[in-house]
């Protein structure tokens, strides 16, 4: 057991390219049961990194402790470096750092309002009231979601009323408003067909450009097609991380190999 | 040339209007640079945060003191009896002698005790196989149709206030029960009529969330067996809801237990051991419903109505008490 | 198997009859309280005041006693109903605390509500000094009504989806501002059809009453808007009898000539507000939700 869950290989970058990283962040759930052990990752920066694995193997218990939201299910030990601050620390503001760092879920969750609304919400709650530049901010960021043109002319309309596939889209551009510089994506085509996803992935794609994105998957295929990283963990632990065509082409560690090989058999 | 000019304008102006012009100017998307000191201070929702839990703590607490003043203000009355006037306990408990007024020997209530305990008692044993039926009928018998109807039945039934009940009890059931029985119609059998119907929906309600709750392939695996609808009922189904179904009827008896008006209009009021179900007699509830207008605060009289009050207080905290037993007895 | 089978047989046919006799013990009571009701029920008997010694009283002052007394007591119940109901579903944890919370509340519910109109007397009409008045009725009905109230707030609020509040945290919203934002509107049809079916109860609700507001009205002058004066209908300071109570003192007293016409009518007002609050209820509730879910 000691040998197979070590570590085979662990892709580190140099400092200044690194948006996000842990050190041997811990997940304990109610006290008793360990989801996560020792996980130390960090994550370069405009890349998107896919988390793969088994179920319960811990890679979303791990997406959602970078943002804190295991927070009240969850004791959660170790280290999240931001802008070298340990943001896993209980005087850390974790509305602030969920500002930076947003996410989008594995169920689109778009509140039952406006599409203009759902995107505007959380900006006035945060004290932004120009009308202009609210417009202004619906508008870059449903494009920058690639929902402008689907949408443009029902803004008023409910968001329930779009597709599965749109209202992710609408959930990704709900959190690009905020302006986060980090976005964790939970699964985030895992209830969409196949057309809705692949708009999906070329939006994930175009994002990367301004984003570092870390994303959990159980889709191999997409893991592939759009991650620059990947991540493969294993009851709790992080296995290997390489560039994504290492791991998917060759990979260091038995687990992963084997993993790879069944998933896409 | 002037001419010229005027044209070219138009056009321009026409080319501009046709053009594909973006709502907004666009600026290139992309993240704030994050303010690292922001991450380490109070902010805005921090504020709301503190105020908002704020908030629902004050409405939390102000609940709880409520709970412990009704128990601490009616304790302290209600104990007056025993400590101020220095009636003894197990006198008021067993003695059926109830006239406070001619001092502290008079004061036993337990004439009121065994009345409002026969019509509690009663009124549960007859609504109990009622409201099993319905709650058959509803859940194994028809459709969901039929259920919603009976759902509204019940509904309808709780919403019917309670004087309402005495009402019709003091108009229809009293003289039906005075014409076959003799007397006055007023008593333990008018009030265990009135009561049935109302404690009736609760016990009903509750069965039916207990025969939901029975697992389906408890009723499949029974029926695979060739036993008939009623075997699976009747052996399985009501077997294992039992617990719960226990737990329905001691809410419906607590109810029973606990009304006041209803019962005070049928009842008769007369501090008398019942001697049948139908000669008049009072409850616990009625008594107070009925006396406490009429004696002066501070006094003997008052302190024992209170002490009526504490009693059915404290048999509220019984009933609750018992539910919670009889429901981890369910668990295991 | 022939025995099993008839037995079968016979309990089916025992529990149609069983069933069938609650139905009709429902229509009976309906029935009853209609037909010798409703017909009492003029203009006349609505508008004018109720009579003490004899017959062709009305009960104008008992029925807006009532309204007012749901009125108020619904102002002061719901928000701190609304914030128990928060603090149980969105802030209490799962321990020994909440368990000793839920219990309390539990409690409360399974008061009689003569016990806890009686704490009202010696409380607000004794202690304070109210006197019998509104404000002691309506804060007494306030404790009957906030344990079932609060309960049913709080199912509302666990109704609202998960994945509501986590897009809300996600944002950076606080806890506070998603809750009030997000989960409450979208709790909004559960919370409204519980606040009506609590109406229903605090209408018809007499033994809670008979020792805080009182078990008659002073003379009441609906021209006088001003609150503080005595003779107002606004004044929370007045006694104040309500529709249930009179027909409980009707009975009870015996005084007047036509009691039974007079309950009866009353009666079938009740049941008839009662009735249109549950129909209110159910259907509000659903339109609400129709209206939240719906994709248009």
């Amino acid at each position: 057991m000691e040998t197979t869950t070590k570590a085979s290989y662990l892709a580190t970058f140099k400092p200044d390219e690194v948006a996000l990283a842990t050190e041997d962040l811990s997940v304990l759930y109610g006290g008793k049961v360990q989801k996560l052990f020792d996980a130390s990752l960090q994550f370069k920066k405009n890349t998107i990194t896919a988390l793969i694995g088994a179920s319960g193997s811990g890679k979303s218990t791990f997406l959602r402790s970078l943002n804190r939201m295991n927070d009240r299910v969850a004791k959660i030990n170790g280290k999240i470096m931001f802008h070298d601050l340990d943001v896993n620390q209980p005087n850390i503001n974790v509305y602030e750092l969920r500002k930076n760092i947003g996410m989008v879920f594995q169920r689109p969750n778009p509140f039952p309002k406006s599409i203009r609304e759902n995107i505007t919400y959380a900006l006035k709650a945060n004290g932004q009231t120009d009308k202009q530049q609210l417009e202004q901010i619906v508008e870059e960021s449903l494009r920058a979601a690639a929902l402008w043109d689907e949408v443009k002319d029902k803004l008023d309309k409910s968001a329930l009323a779009l597709s599965g596939g749109q209202q992710q889209r609408l959930c990704i551009a709900r959190a690009l408003a905020v302006k986060p510089e980090i976005l964790l994506l939970d699964e985030p085509a895992s209830a969409l067909d196949p057309v809705s996803t692949s708009k999906l992935e070329d939006t994930l794609k175009q994002l990367r450009l301004e984003y570092t994105m870390i994303m959990v998957t159980h889709n191999m295929q997409q893991a592939s097609r759009i991650s620059d990283y990947t991540a493969f963990f294993h009851l709790g632990h992080v296995i290997e991380y390489n560039t994504t065509a290492d791991i998917f082409t060759n990979p260091k560690g038995q687990l992963t190999e084997e993993y790879i090989q069944g998933s896409f058999g | 040339m002037a001419k010229n000019t005027e044209d070219l304008k138009q056009v321009v102006d026409q080319a501009i209007a046709q053009q594909e012009v973006p709502h907004v100017k666009l600026n290139k998307m992309g993240p704030n640079s994050v303010d690292i000191n922001r991450l380490t201070k109070p902010s805005k929702e921090t504020r709301q945060e503190y105020w908002g839990k704020g908030l629902t703590y004050f409405a939390i607490i102000l609940i709880i003191i409520l709970v412990v003043s009704i128990i601490g203000f009616v304790g302290v009355h209600g104990l007056a009896t025993f400590f101020g006037n220095h009636v003894n306990v197990f006198h008021f408990l067993t003695s059926t002698d109830w006239d406070p007024g001619d001092g502290k020997n008079h004061v036993g209530a337990a004439a009121m005790i065994v009345t409002s305990f026969s019509v509690t008692l009663l009124a549960a044993l007859v609504a109990t196989p009622f409201a099993i039926a319905v709650a058959l009928f509803m859940t194994e018998y028809t459709s969901q149709k039929g259920a919603k109807f009976l759902q509204s039945v019940m509904e309808l039934l709780v919403g019917i206030p309670s004087v309402v009940y005495g009402f019709l009890g003091l108009t229809i059931i009293v003289p039906v029960v005075r014409k076959l029985f003799g007397g006055t119609g007023f008593g333990i059998l008018s009030a265990t009529l009135v009561l049935f119907v109302m404690v009736l929906p609760t016990i009903t309600s509750l069965t039916v969330d207990a025969l939901k709750a029975v697992p389906k392939h408890f009723r499949q695996a029974s029926a695979a067996l060739g036993a008939t609808h009623w075997q699976t009922i009747h052996k399985v189904v009501l077997r294992v809801a039992t617990p719960r179904i226990l737990t329905a009827i001691i809410f419906g008896m607590a109810r029973a237990f606990g009304e006041a008006l209803a019962v005070q209009m049928v009842i008769g009021n007369a501090v008398l051991m019942p001697a049948n179900l139908v000669s008049p007699s009072a409850t616990l509830t009625s008594q107070l419903t009925s006396q406490m207008g009429n004696t002066v605060m501070g006094t003997l009289p008052n302190n024992a109505l209170w002490s009526l009050a504490l009693l059915l207080l404290i048999m509220a905290l019984v009933f609750n008490f018992l539910v919670r037993l009889v429901g981890k007895k369910g668990q295991k | 198997m022939n025995k099993a089978k008839r037995s079968d047989k016979i309990a089916t046919w025992v529990i149609y009859l069983l069933v069938a006799l609650v139905v009709l013990i429902l229509a009976g009571i309906l029935g009853n309280i209609l037909i010798t009701g409703v017909p009492h029920l003029s203009w006349h008997f609505l508008t004018s005041e109720a009579s003490s010694y004899q017959a062709g009283g009305g009960v104008r002052d008992q029925l807006f006693n009532s309204i007012y007394l749901l009125i108020l007591t619904t102002i002061i119940s719901l928000p701190i109903a609304l914030g128990a109901a928060i603090y149980l579903a969105e802030y209490a944890k799962d321990n020994w605390l909440t368990n000793l919370i839920r219990t309390t509340i539990e409690i409360l519910s399974s008061l009689p509500s003569i016990v806890v109109g009686l704490f009202g007397y010696l409380l607000f009409v004794v202690q304070f000094g109210f006197g019998f008045s509104i404000i002691s009725g309506a804060l007494a009905l306030t404790f009957f009504n906030l344990p079932i109230l609060t309960s049913n707030i709080e199912q509302a609020i666990n109704g609202v989806p998960q994945a509501q509040r986590e897009a809300g945290l996600a944002l950076g919203l606080s806890n506070w501002k998603t809750i009030r934002g997000i989960v409450l509107p979208a709790a909004l049809p559960g919370i409204l059809t519980g606040l009506i079916l609590s109406a229903g109860r605090i209408f018809g609700e007499a033994a809670a009453l008979i020792y805080t507001a009182g078990q008659s009205g002073s003379t009441v002058d609906y021209s006088n808007w001003n609150p503080f004066s005595p003779t107002s209908f606004l004044n929370v300071m007045r006694p104040a009898e309500t529709l249930a109570v009179h027909i409980w003192k009707v009975n009870t007293e015996g005084i007047i000539s036509d009691a039974t016409i007079v309950s009866a009518a009353t009666s079938a007002l009740l049941v008839i507000v009662v009735i249109i609050f549950n129909l209110a209820a159910r259907y509000l509730g659903n339109k609400l939700y129709q209206k939240l879910t719906a994709a248009k």
